[in-house]
């Protein structure tokens, strides 16, 4: 007999999580900068699974942090470590000012972990090569200190930011322990002065490409920042022969639910929110770069 | 499946047996001009002898009666269809997706006790029936299955209506989603002169046609309903077959992604109002925004808002996270820090039809358009999705017919 009613596949149980906050408790903050801070928090709930769920993430993915009465906004996520979860946020309106206003135990909101990251175990004996630009690129610090740590698993690391002046670099401490410690090749330029220091040069990251010692045709590339800089990166990455096959880069846009119903995120066929944010390059090259997507 | 004859005068009995199983009854009605659905009580108030005439920018209803009295005695579902779908009663307009609570062990998150309730919606044409599907999938069949449309849908019985003529903003023949409802169901209706033929599809629908034929020992004039009935589908064939709109095939609708950069989106943009209600009369459309209520703190500023600590309120109800509509065409809907993806009203208009005819196949398989003609009836400047759809593909369309004929159209 024929019911039609497509009932079979309700059998799931929702991921209540994933709708509904699981509450944190802010223990530490670190204001990095004017206006950017790091929050880390400890997951307040009396379920362990819920421990374990924000612990298990991969680079690059994100989570939903709620304000109560305020707002819901994405943030990456930069990193666990001592049983808390750390959050790189830049104030810049509403939801992030007020998260910025938080004293040490207060309590948020969190649902996550959300999306795809990058998948770092694919890029295993190639060169790494990271590219960002603007400031805190929380997905891929992740990535990078993941990356050195296991250092023997990948070739040469390549390490490329642009800012707008020197100052705004985030862990400039960081970047300095990478290339000393950590035997990367860092590079780093600042667009708008010509701070005459050392590893600093005038001008965009994609400039720093030419510089840049690695294997064209064994690497893998990270890109996140504003899309303007991704594409001018895709077209020297082209010049300098890198495959397009090889280039991994992670997107903005507005998120409302994080997993893929809102339809918010859109980008072509894509959710960003659950199919990206990191997104293979040729996966959606029809739709990037081009205005209103 | 049963199917068995139900003389007007026992559409109370129908009800009568709903409401026994626990069913709320939502059914259409006439409200301020326009065919509408909400909780009924009895079949007197379905919109018997009402009709919609309805054409780009334009609906209104209209009595049938006044035509033809005589050889047409007024019918509950003459007309095709009115702003709403079956959307709100699953995806509804306004959802409380949790509330924060105080406790003497920090914030406690709750996710609402789901309003779900035995619902009968009375009146689901074949259009959106084939619209309920795709929202299944877009809310059900995706990776997290959303918890209130789930729980809504599991509650729901369907009494679906063959359409007997089309409006002039019909196009569901194109789609391959009408005229006749064929799948979704639980009991199905066809309208006669003096009756209905009803159909059960599903297990609950037999139950309940079992339980009308104990009540009411029913003759069963089938013969001659059957005749009156195929007489009918001839009539439904003809009226499908004048439908004026023809939405190009899927593989066609492909071709748009040819015309991302074409001229035609800059004139669409000078008469389109960026209201959004073609989206939110789409059976389809599923956008939604996040809003974030703090009742306790009710009118105090945002500035305090900012510093406020869940561990000093007194109250135990700290906030609410609410799920409303929104439309692509909303100014926020594609905002991020400090800019707007798509800031003009062609790239707007562009997302939606793009969605709609084409990213939709990406997404859930077909196109996310039914043919329901809403969004032309009830879009306040008339643009007409069908003859933009046409209009961008005609190139495309032409040299296909060239290819395929070896002749110029
Ligand atoms: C996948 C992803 C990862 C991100 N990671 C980080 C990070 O690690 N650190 C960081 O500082 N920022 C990050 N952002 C950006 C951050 O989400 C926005 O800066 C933030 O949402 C701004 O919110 P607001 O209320 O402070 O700003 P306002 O301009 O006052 O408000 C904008 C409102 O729009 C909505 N909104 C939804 N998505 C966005 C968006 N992407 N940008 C802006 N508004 C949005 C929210 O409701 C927000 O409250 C990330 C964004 C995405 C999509
Ligand atoms: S796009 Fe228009 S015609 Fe198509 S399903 Fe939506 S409202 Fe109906
Ligand atoms: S993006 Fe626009 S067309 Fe697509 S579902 Fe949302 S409102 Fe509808
Ligand atoms: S197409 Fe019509 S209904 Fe849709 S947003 Fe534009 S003016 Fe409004
Ligand atoms: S953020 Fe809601 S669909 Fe992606």
């Amino acid at each position: 007999m024929s019911v039609v009613l497509h009932t079979d596949h309700m059998v799931h149980l929702p991921k209540v999580a994933s709708f509904v906050p699981v509450p944190a408790r802010l223990i530490k903050k670190d204001q990095e900068s004017d206006g950017l801070y790091t929050l880390h928090l400890e997951i307040c709930s009396q379920q362990p699974e819920h421990i374990q769920q924000f612990a298990r993430f991969q680079f690059g993915q994100f989570n939903m942090l709620s304000i109560m009465g305020i707002g819901e906004i994405p943030i990456s996520i930069m990193g666990w470590q001592d049983g808390l979860l750390m959050h790189t946020i830049r104030s810049v309106g509403r939801v992030s000012e007020a998260l910025n206003n938080l004293q040490p135990g207060s309590q948020i909101g969190l649902r996550g972990p959300f999306g795809q990251g990058w998948p770092l175990t694919d890029f295993t004996g190639r060169d790494l090569i990271f590219i960002t630009a603007g400031l805190g690129c929380a997905p891929v610090v992740a990535a990078i200190n993941y990356a050195v740590a296991h250092k023997q698993q990948y070739r040469r690391i390549v390490i490329l930011q642009g800012v707008k002046h020197h100052q705004d670099l985030l862990w400039q401490s960081k970047y300095d322990e990478w290339r000393d410690k950590g035997d990367c090749q860092v590079l780093l330029a600042a667009s708008e002065e010509n701070k005459r220091k050392y590893h600093w040069r005038l001008g965009l990251v994609t400039e720093l490409l030419e510089l840049a010692e690695f294997d064209p045709s064994h690497c893998s590339v990270m890109m996140c920042g504003p899309e303007i800089m991704m594409l001018a990166a895709l077209k020297q990455l082209n010049k300098q022969q890198v495959d397009e096959s090889e280039v991994y880069l992670s997107l903005e846009r507005n998120f409302q639910c994080g997993l893929g119903s809102c339809g918010h995120c859109q980008l072509g066929p894509y959710f960003v929110c659950k199919d990206g944010p990191v997104f293979h390059y040729p996966q959606i090259k029809p739709w990037f770069g081009h205005t209103g997507f | 499946m049963r199917k068995q004859y139900l003389p007007k005068d026992s559409l109370p009995a129908l009800y009568e047996a709903l409401r026994k199983r626990g069913y709320k009854i939502i059914a259409p009605h006439v409200h301020d001009g326009a065919i509408v659905f909400s909780e009924q009580h009895s079949p007197d108030t379905l919109p018997w002898g009402w009709q919609e005439e309805t054409e780009p920018g334009r609906y209104q209803l209209q009595h049938t009666e006044r035509d033809n009295k005589s050889e047409n005695p007024a019918r509950a579902f003459a007309w095709n269809n009115g702003p709403q779908g079956i959307k709100p009663w699953l995806f509804k307009p306004k959802q409380e997706m949790w509330r924060a609570e105080e406790t003497e062990n920090g914030l406690r998150f709750r996710q609402p006790d789901y309003a779900a309730e035995p619902i009968a919606f009375i009146g689901a044409r074949a259009c959106d029936l084939a619209a309920l599907n795709l929202q299944d999938k877009h809310f059900i069949q995706g990776h997290y299955p959303d918890p209130f449309y789930s729980a809504q849908r599991q509650q729901l019985l369907l009494v679906a209506v063959n359409c007997q003529r089309s409006a002039s903003t019909c196009f569901c023949t194109s789609t391959g989603d009408g005229p006749e409802a064929l799948f979704g169901y639980d009991l199905l209706l066809d309208e006669l002169d003096e009756g209905f033929l009803i159909e059960a599809k599903s297990e609950v629908g037999d139950e309940i046609l079992v339980e009308l034929a104990l009540e009411l020992p029913l003759e069963l004039p089938l013969d001659a309903c059957e005749q009156s009935l195929l007489e009918q589908a001839e009539q439904q064939l003809q009226q499908a077959a004048q439908q004026q709109r023809k939405m190009p095939s899927d593989s066609e609708l492909r071709l748009l992604q040819n015309k991302l950069d074409d001229q035609r989106w800059h004139e669409i943009a000078e008469k389109c109002l960026a209201c959004g209600n073609c989206t939110l009369v789409c059976p389809t459309c599923f956008c939604s925004k996040q809003e974030s209520n703090s009742e306790k703190l009710g009118e105090v500023s945002l500035a305090s808002v900012q510093t406020f600590h869940p561990e000093q309120s007194d109250n135990n109800d700290v906030a609410s996270q609410v799920r409303v509509w929104d439309s692509c065409f909303s100014e926020q809907h594609s905002h991020i820090a400090g800019k707007n993806i798509r800031p003009e009203i062609s790239q707007r208009y562009r997302q939606w039809l793009l969605h709609k005819l084409l990213m939709w196949q990406e997404q859930f398989g077909r196109s996310g358009c039914v043919g329901c003609g809403r969004c032309i009836s009830w879009c306040p400047v008339g643009i007409d999705l069908v003859e933009e759809a046409n209009l961008l593909l005609r190139s495309e369309l032409d040299q296909a017919v060239e290819q395929a004929t070896g002749e110029r159209p």
